[in-house]
């Protein structure tokens, strides 16, 4: 791979490039399910191809093929050369690099128990196992159960000299219980919507998170919620568990501090943001307690974003975005770095695989954890409202207007559950809500949630997250708009 | 292999041919009798601007070949983008592997056998062979008509071929080989912005001049938007804005979905449902549509009748829900294994004879949507939208538009606002970006149901 990609950067080499970076990516992906006790997805899947991305004129150019021959990939490197000549067609300036130093470097991510190792009649019989738990619920209409397992080998090489070889491994694991009677639908899932749990590790995790523990709580639920009752409209004091703060934090934090947004690259797809320059060191974000940081270090946790060189080879950083409450940093590329005058990327392109171009995207943003004990996070009022595990999400293009729906709700009285609800929503401006945040639980309720479908870019890339979070508490929240009619 | 002045598909029918030969050959060593190979490549370019310059310029190249085997009622798929006869060994064994872990599944069906398949031609040489630079000057020349309103572009301009094949060991033979041309631009004021887009399997058929002169007009129109209160207003949805809204709905029209009691069509299949107006089927073959004419085990698909005279009628069926309904398979079913089943993909909602102006001139009050955004499902059984107004949302007083408005969020049932709709426009192509590409009218819907706005 690594003679590959040097040839590849040798090839793209030519007059009026100034700097050229080259990945080969060698991947590989097993993806399993059972739907209602049979078999779903049962599937492989290999690939392997090189992406090359040149700096000529000025501008950028990028083409990627599958064709590895000699021959496709000179042909792929004169197209990327090509491609950035004619990009010069509609050019109102060079791009600029900030400076970055040369790394050499191979780097592995901790994968205790290799999932590709384990045999697939294991992993059924798990999933085959929870899916039979989930049925035993009378009214649970349909269970289904998934586990997804990538391993990803990437060499880097670029003009600066750096050659940095990643090896990344990431498992994820989950089951849904529908029930449907009565004209609703309603849902559980565990531990997370979108497949259950998604983080950089071997199949420990599976273990971790013991799906099968679950399953009855969960499938029961999913039933019980057709007799609770609708979830009030008006404004409460609201609860998140960690799962649904921490798309909350992607949503209303991730997005709005990606500094290509708020340059305009976004501007016709995903859109841009409300974190215009001027708000840096200048907006209040949230309240005091409000701690939130852009980690992709291994210290941080193993997560989604997690990894020792971003995809133009800039190391791992931890980079603060708010503290104490206040808009302190942006998550940053080599080009956007150096658009607002920093010295240096906080490291944060990466791409879904070798034919896409890197973007800056979430690495591992994280609310960081509170002082106060669970307890206190709920009985530190006497009347809230608590929702848990997503339903539905919704913002808009620049990240003010939020809505979420999430799986069940329960009122919370003197900080005990008094009653199931069914359906709750609830809705806000971004940084309304982070200031009215009121109570962040401690570490010892934090998790590094993984969200393993996030979309941007044109075209779209899928790519999965890290999020940090802990149950919080927020002060006057609008809930139950969505339903009210 | 980049082809971009490759005139010719980048996986023909004889090299596809070849291919599955080698998968058989594969097969035969292994002693599976009943194998299929989907082939799948795809070449697409896009130049993409934004602050009125080319910002990011892509070109991508990859071939796949998935293959499925098929024994003793188990069944697995392996996928690989190589395709040297290692790597489709290995592909072989890997699906066989899978297959013999999963458990048997009774109901699994044999492999399909072969059927005729209408031909459908979308492939169109000019567009496979457009260069950086044919892109390049397009978006400058769009640029500079919005540069000289005063405002700042973004947008994309692709082109690109796609080709899918499915063959298996009896018989099934398919091919089929698409062009497809894609821009989109947005143009922003100072407090406003404005949106179009097109997509063609030529991109003769755009006219990029037009898109980008439609989007700098809106953004114009709208600047120093208003803020009005959330409630229920008559709208005037684009076609984007209906295909985006509407199209949440076509997942639902699966008989796999219906059977798992997760589509909002359970209990409510051949009842009244929408307004006599709303007339909806799914056609692979209408002129303005584009897609593969088979479905992921290689049987044709066939025109569906999904809604007549706002009775839902007709839902899409795999090989596998056919057979447990006891019907013929409509040839909307997904690549095997999976869960979903099957789904419409050629969507085509039926025009009426109001303009876009018409409509307008006939509401004393309401507002214009140009698009919609972050749509998702509040309620699956109620079909309950939420999503907001975005790049061109306009108040309508007296018959005219009058000024631009602060964008909304929406909650609006899908049955219900099928239930109100006023008129409809005659039906075009349409692209969004929430949605797949249909073939849809502009509405003008009362009571649609905004419940917050936002900033700007």
């Amino acid at each position: 791979m690594k003679q590959l990609a040097l040839e590849a950067l040798d090839s793209a080499q030519r007059p009026g490039v100034t700097y050229a970076d080259v990945r080969v990516i060698e991947s590989r992906d097993r993806e399993l399910g059972t739907k209602n006790g049979k078999p779903g997805q049962v599937s492989s899947d290999e690939s392997a191809g090189i992406g090359i991305r040149v700096l000529a004129d000025g501008c950028w150019g990028f083409a990627a093929t599958d064709d590895l021959t000699r021959g496709g990939i000179e042909s792929a490197a004169a197209l990327a050369v090509d491609i950035a000549r004619s990009s010069a067609l509609a050019k109102k300036h060079d791009v600029t690099l900030a400076p970055e130093a040369k790394h050499e470097a191979t780097w592995v991510s901790p994968c205790q128990i290799d999932p590709f190792t384990v045999s697939v009649e294991e992993q059924l019989s798990l999933l085959t196992a929870v899916d039979e738990e989930l049925r035993r619920a009378s009214g649970v209409t349909l269970a289904q159960t998934s586990m997804i397992f990538n391993r990803a080998r990437q060499v880097f090489v670029s003009s600066i000299g750096s050659v940095i070889d990643q090896t990344r491994t990431t498992s994820g694991a989950g089951f849904e219980a529908f029930s449907f009677q009565g004209g609703q639908i309603q849902k559980r899932s565990y531990p997370n919507s979108f497949g259950g749990q998604h983080q950089l590790k071997g199949y420990e995790l599976i273990h971790e998170i013991d799906l099968l523990k679950h399953a009855p709580l969960m499938a029961e639920e999913a039933v019980t919620l057709h007799s609770a009752d609708q979830c009030p409209e008006g404004r409460f004091d609201l609860i998140l568990d960690g799962s649904q703060l921490g798309l909350q934090v992607h949503e209303s934090i991730g997005h709005p501090i990606e500094l290509d947004r708020v340059l305009g690259s976004e501007a016709n797809y995903a859109g841009m943001s409300f974190l215009t320059l001027d708000k840096l060191n200048h907006l209040r974000y949230g309240s005091d307690l409000v701690n939130a940081v852009c980690d992709a270090r291994i210290e941080h946790g193993p997560g989604m974003g997690t990894f020792a060189f971003d995809d133009e080879g800039v190391p791992a950083q931890s980079a603060d975005i708010i503290r104490d409450g206040q808009f302190v940093g942006y998550m940053t590329s080599r080009e956007t770095a150096a658009a607002i005058g920093a010295t240096r990327s906080n490291g944060t392109m990466r791409a879904t695989s070798w034919a896409r171009l890197p973007l800056i995207r979430m690495t591992n943003v994280s609310l960081l954890p509170g002082e106060q004990t669970l307890d206190e996070v709920f009985s530190g009022v006497s009347h809230a409202i608590y929702m848990e595990t997503n339903r539905s999400w919704s913002i808009d293009d620049k990240r003010y207007n939020f809505q979420f729906g999430c799986e069940i709700g329960w009122e919370i009285k003197d900080g005990k559950r008094v009653r199931m609800l069914k359906n709750p929503t609830y809705s806000g401006i971004t940084t309304e809500f982070w200031n009215s945040c009121a109570a962040i639980a401690n570490r010892d309720h934090w998790v590094l949630w993984g969200v393993p479908n996030c979309g941007k870019g044109q075209p779209e890339q899928t790519i999965g997250t890290g999020h940090g979070a802990s149950p919080a508490r927020f002060h006057n929240i609008k809930v139950g708009a969505a339903y009210a009619g | 292999m980049p082809v971009e002045s490759n005139r010719a598909e980048i996986l023909s029918q004889s090299q596809s041919e070849e291919l599955f030969g080698a998968v058989q050959k594969a097969a035969a060593a292994l002693g599976v009798p009943e194998v299929e190979a989907l082939f799948g490549a795809h070449f697409g370019a896009l130049t993409r601007f934004a602050n009125n310059t080319i910002h990011q310029n892509v070109a991508e190249q990859d071939r796949w070949l998935s293959v499925r085997v098929a024994l003793d009622h188990r069944t697995a798929r392996a996928t690989t983008n190589r395709f040297d006869s290692d790597s489709i060994r290995r592909a072989v064994e890997q699906a066989l592997a899978l297959a013999r872990s999963a458990a048997a599944d009774p109901e699994l069906l044999p492999l399909a056998e072969a059927s005729a398949i209408s031909e459908t031609k979308r492939f169109d040489v000019a567009t496979a062979a457009a260069t950086p630079d044919h892109r390049g000057r397009a978006v400058a020349e769009a640029i500079r008509m919005v540069e000289s309103a005063g405002q700042t572009a973004a947008g994309i301009y692709s082109t690109g071929q796609s080709i899918e094949a499915l063959y298996n060991s009896r018989g099934v033979a398919a091919w089929h080989a698409e062009t497809m041309a894609q821009f989109s631009i947005t143009a922003m004021a100072d407090d406003s912005s404005g949106w179009a887009k097109a997509s063609a399997v030529s991109y003769e058929s755009m006219d990029v001049l037009a898109l980008a002169r439609s989007a700098a007009e809106k953004a114009r129109l709208s600047i120093d938007p208003a803020e009005i209160a959330p409630g229920r207003y008559t709208v005037i949805l684009e076609p984007a804005a209906v295909l985006d809204l509407v199209g949440q709905m076509f997942g639902d029209f699966s008989a796999t979905a219906v059977a798992d009691s997760r589509s909002f069509l359970t209990d409510r299949l051949g009842k009244k449902l929408f307004g006599d107006n709303i007339q909806i089927s799914d056609d692979v073959a209408h002129p303005l549509q584009a897609g593969v004419p088979f479905d992921g085990e290689g049987v044709p698909r066939r025109k569906l009748t999904l809604v007549e005279a706002g009775v839902p009628r007709e839902l899409a069926y795999a090989r596998s829900s056919a057979h447990r309904a006891g019907v013929e398979p409509t040839g909307h079913g997904f690549p095997l294994p999976n869960e979903v089943g099957e789904a419409p993909l050629n969507i085509v909602v039926a025009g009426g004879t109001t303009t876009v102006e018409e409509m307008i001139a006939s509401t004393d009050r309401g507002v214009l949507v140009t698009r919609l955004w972050y749509i998702r499902e509040v309620d699956p059984y109620e079909k309950i939208m939420t999503g907001m107004t975005r790049d061109g949302t306009f108040l309508i007083e007296n018959g005219r538009l009058t000024r631009g408005l602060r964008n909304f969020r929406f909650n609006q049932g899908i049955i219900e606002l099928l239930n109100n709709v006023e008129a409809l426009s005659p039906s075009l192509r349409a692209s969004g970006e929430e949605a797949f590409d249909m073939v849809v009218p502009a509405m003008k819907v009362r009571g649609f149901n905004f419940t917050e706005v936002t900033r700007f």
